[in-house]
């Protein structure tokens, strides 16, 4: 699974609460049997004045001038800042998949709904938690300096600011553990084989009539 | 020492072991699949050269992209026109016959939505963890079990090992209680619920759904209650087992056979919190006070009672919910302040794994019997949950009662709840729905859609707007 060590990037600020994963990557685009290619039409809606169709060429498209992924100054951003209850709605982990391959590599909001907060984790994307007026006020100085980056360090959890001064997060230490060691969750899991079956065993004694 | 919540007794009998930081290793009993959350699951077990772990503990069908006029249908797979929906569809059969999964196909009598079929063939029992790749799993919980919606990568995870690695999460009770009033339903019920918690209010949670009005309602409400959990932030919603789900399950086709019946259902009345439980959160509201509720914005929190008024965001004192609300009347082309029954509709959609089990199409059609669907409302489509659930309501007359009155009666699938398929509300179009969600270009493009009651719905296709069902004569 993909590694996350480090990200310096420029800042993409998403002001909008609630951001459902339909907003993120509307359904006609979960059509795809593949896991890449969801970049083109992240936040395809508010991105684009036409209606997407799955399977389509974007380059041709028009354009929305106020959407902020279509502003000079977010080009080749990496880190999306985010309000509130964000990723809610339907599980399709193809909201990451489109985030992760539209190039963001962390997002940070005062919030996240929980299935897709879990989903990131599995695609090397970080999501970070921060406090609500910490997050305002990223969104203020994103707003008032063009070019405004951040540096995150997911070892020592902290965001480095252009000033120097370092915001710290928190982040549970195994979900940590495995994104800087692009761990994979199966082969994690498959350690533990013979606690599974010994329980399996058991439960099938309790409840044989789940096994038949 | 404290007593158990229904949810922390279903966690600890699914334990297989604690690992750092709180993790869990959480045996899953079944996997409900369909097309659109699976491809890129399967194709991970193939790279990885690995099999199920036990793939009898899948279950499979298509239901988001299937078409749902019958002469599409007729021709099964070959019949659906748009041809990535085709190959994903398509690629669901192959991967269940290459890793002997058993699956309902587009042809299968039984086929419809997964959380429709599942609960109907007795495949979801009280005491199990099930999980789909779909956040409307937690339907399931209606019936005692721990159901939630996980990610591809999860489906992956469980289909190789069997289990999830997952963090517990707190308890919280909604308990409602009283009696609900005529004509407002189990969809009333979570939408008043979703409207005073929000829906990042269960986040993080487990919710039981209790107090006497849930007690009151049928398996199929409940399981409507259950649906919605997740679209106020918690993953899981569960009710406890009683007399009603016992009678429920009893001769499903995976029911359990007569000899284990009397140990399942002995082991299945343990599933109830008990009376020293300790929840994190209670949350109790008065079923009496609950009118029919119609959502009038762009999340499911933004509902308001039938006889009351759409807001006005001028009176919210909360900056950034003033902000949401304004957003959302701009999109949904409405003023505040104006009154929920002036709301003029285009289309009506009584369908999706909320609303379209056979008592939910029972209350539609004693609507609209012997009225004609408004000359505004462009469209009216009856979408049944399942093969079964539509032969029943044929039986029954109600297919010829809804033709007559000028709404389509379709073949099962999810259509216009999400819209994957043909069935689409054209930009700027309303909708009063039976579904779920009413976010932005959620049934389609530019689409507006309006959570009802399926007897809300039924009575806005015949009057073209929407009305107070209680007064329905």
């Amino acid at each position: 699974m993909k590694k996350f060590i480090k990200e310096k990037g420029l800042v993409i600020p998403l002001n909008r609460a609630n951001v459902d994963t339909d907003y993120i990557i509307p359904k006609q685009f979960l059509k795809s049997i593949k896991r890449t290619g969801f970049g083109k039409n992240l936040f395809d809606e508010a991105r684009y004045l036409d209606k997407g169709l799955s399977d389509e060429e974007c380059s041709h498209r028009p354009l929305n001038p106020d959407f902020v992924l279509n502003q000079a100054r977010y080009a080749g951003g990496s880190i999306l800042l985010a309000k509130e209850n964000f990723g809610c709605g339907s599980s399709r982990e193809h909201a990451p998949w489109a985030l992760e391959d539209y190039g963001i590599r962390c997002i940070i909001a005062p919030s996240f709904a929980d299935i897709f907060f879990n989903n990131c984790f599995k695609n090397g994307l970080l999501p970070i938690v921060l406090e609500e007026d910490i997050v305002n006020t990223l969104f203020e100085e994103t707003n008032d300096n063009e070019g405004y980056g951040l540096e995150v360090d997911l070892a020592e959890q902290t965001i480095l600011k252009a000033d120097g001064s370092v915001i710290n997060f928190e982040i549970e230490s195994a979900r940590k553990n495995s994104l800087l060691n692009g761990l994979d969750d199966i082969s994690l899991t498959l350690l533990h084989a013979d606690a599974i079956s010994s329980f399996e065993e058991s439960w099938q004694q309790k409840s044989p009539w789940l096994f038949t | 020492m404290a007593g158990k919540t229904l949810y922390d007794k279903l966690w600890e009998s699914h334990l297989v072991k604690d690992l750092d930081d709180g993790n869990s290793l959480i045996y899953i009993d079944l996997q409900y699949i369909h097309e659109v959350t699976s491809p890129q699951a399967f194709e991970g077990l193939r790279l990885a050269k690995r099999k199920p772990w036990r793939s009898e503990a899948n279950m499979a069908t298509p239901d988001h992209n299937v078409p749902t006029t019958t002469s599409e249908r007729a021709q099964g797979v070959e019949g659906i026109v748009d041809p990535v929906s085709k190959i994903q569809v398509k690629s669901l059969d192959a991967n269940c016959n290459e890793f002997g999964i058993d699956e309902f196909t587009i042809d299968d009598p039984r086929h419809g939505i997964v959380h429709v079929i599942g609960p109907e063939q007795g495949r979801t029992q009280p005491g199990m963890t099930i999980v789909c790749g779909d956040s409307h799993t937690s339907t399931h919980g209606a019936l005692g079990a721990l159901a939630h919606g996980i990610g591809t990568s999860e489906v992956e995870h469980v289909l190789a090992t069997q289990c999830l690695q997952q963090r517990k999460a707190k308890n919280m009770l909604v308990k409602v209680n009283g009696e609900l009033g005529q004509g407002v339903t189990a969809k009333d019920l979570v939408l008043a619920v979703i409207g005073k918690i929000g829906t990042a209010g269960g986040t993080g949670y487990t919710i039981e759904f209790g107090g006497d009005a849930v007690k009151a309602l049928s398996i199929e409400g409940r399981m409507t209650v259950c649906n919605m959990a997740i679209e106020a932030g918690a993953r899981a919603g569960v009710v406890a087992v009683d007399d009603k789900t016992i009678e429920y399950l009893k001769g499903r086709p995976f029911s359990p056979s007569a000899e284990l019946w009397n140990q399942a259902e002995s082991a299945w009345r343990q599933l109830h919190s008990d009376d020293d439980a300790h929840f994190d959160k209670v949350i109790e509201l008065e079923a009496g006070d609950i009118e029919p509720q119609v959502s009038w914005g762009t999340s499911p929190e933004m509902v308001a009672a039938i006889s009351k008024n759409i807001p006005d965001p001028a009176e919210i004192e909360n900056e950034a919910r003033r902000g949401n609300y304004q957003q959302a009347l701009v999109y949904m082309g409405l003023e505040p302040n104006t009154r929920i029954q002036d709301i003029k509709l285009d289309r009506v959609f009584i369908g999706s794994c909320t609303n379209s089990r056979i008592e939910d199409l029972r209350a539609a059609a004693a609507v609209v019997q012997g009225r004609k669907v408004a000359e505004n409302i462009k469209e009216a489509l009856v979408v049944p949950g399942s093969g079964l659930v539509k032969a029943q309501a044929e039986q029954e007359g109600l297919d010829k009662i809804f033709i007559e009155a000028g709404l389509q009666w379709r073949e099962p699938g999810c259509s216009m709840c999400l819209a994957m398929n043909a069935d689409q509300l054209g930009e700027g179009e309303h909708c009063a729905s039976t579904s779920n969600r009413n976010f932005e270009g959620r049934q389609g493009f530019g689409g507006r859609t309006h959570l009802v009651s399926p007897a809300m719905a039924a009575a806005a296709a015949v009057t073209g707007h929407f009305v107070d069902v209680r007064n329905w004569t």
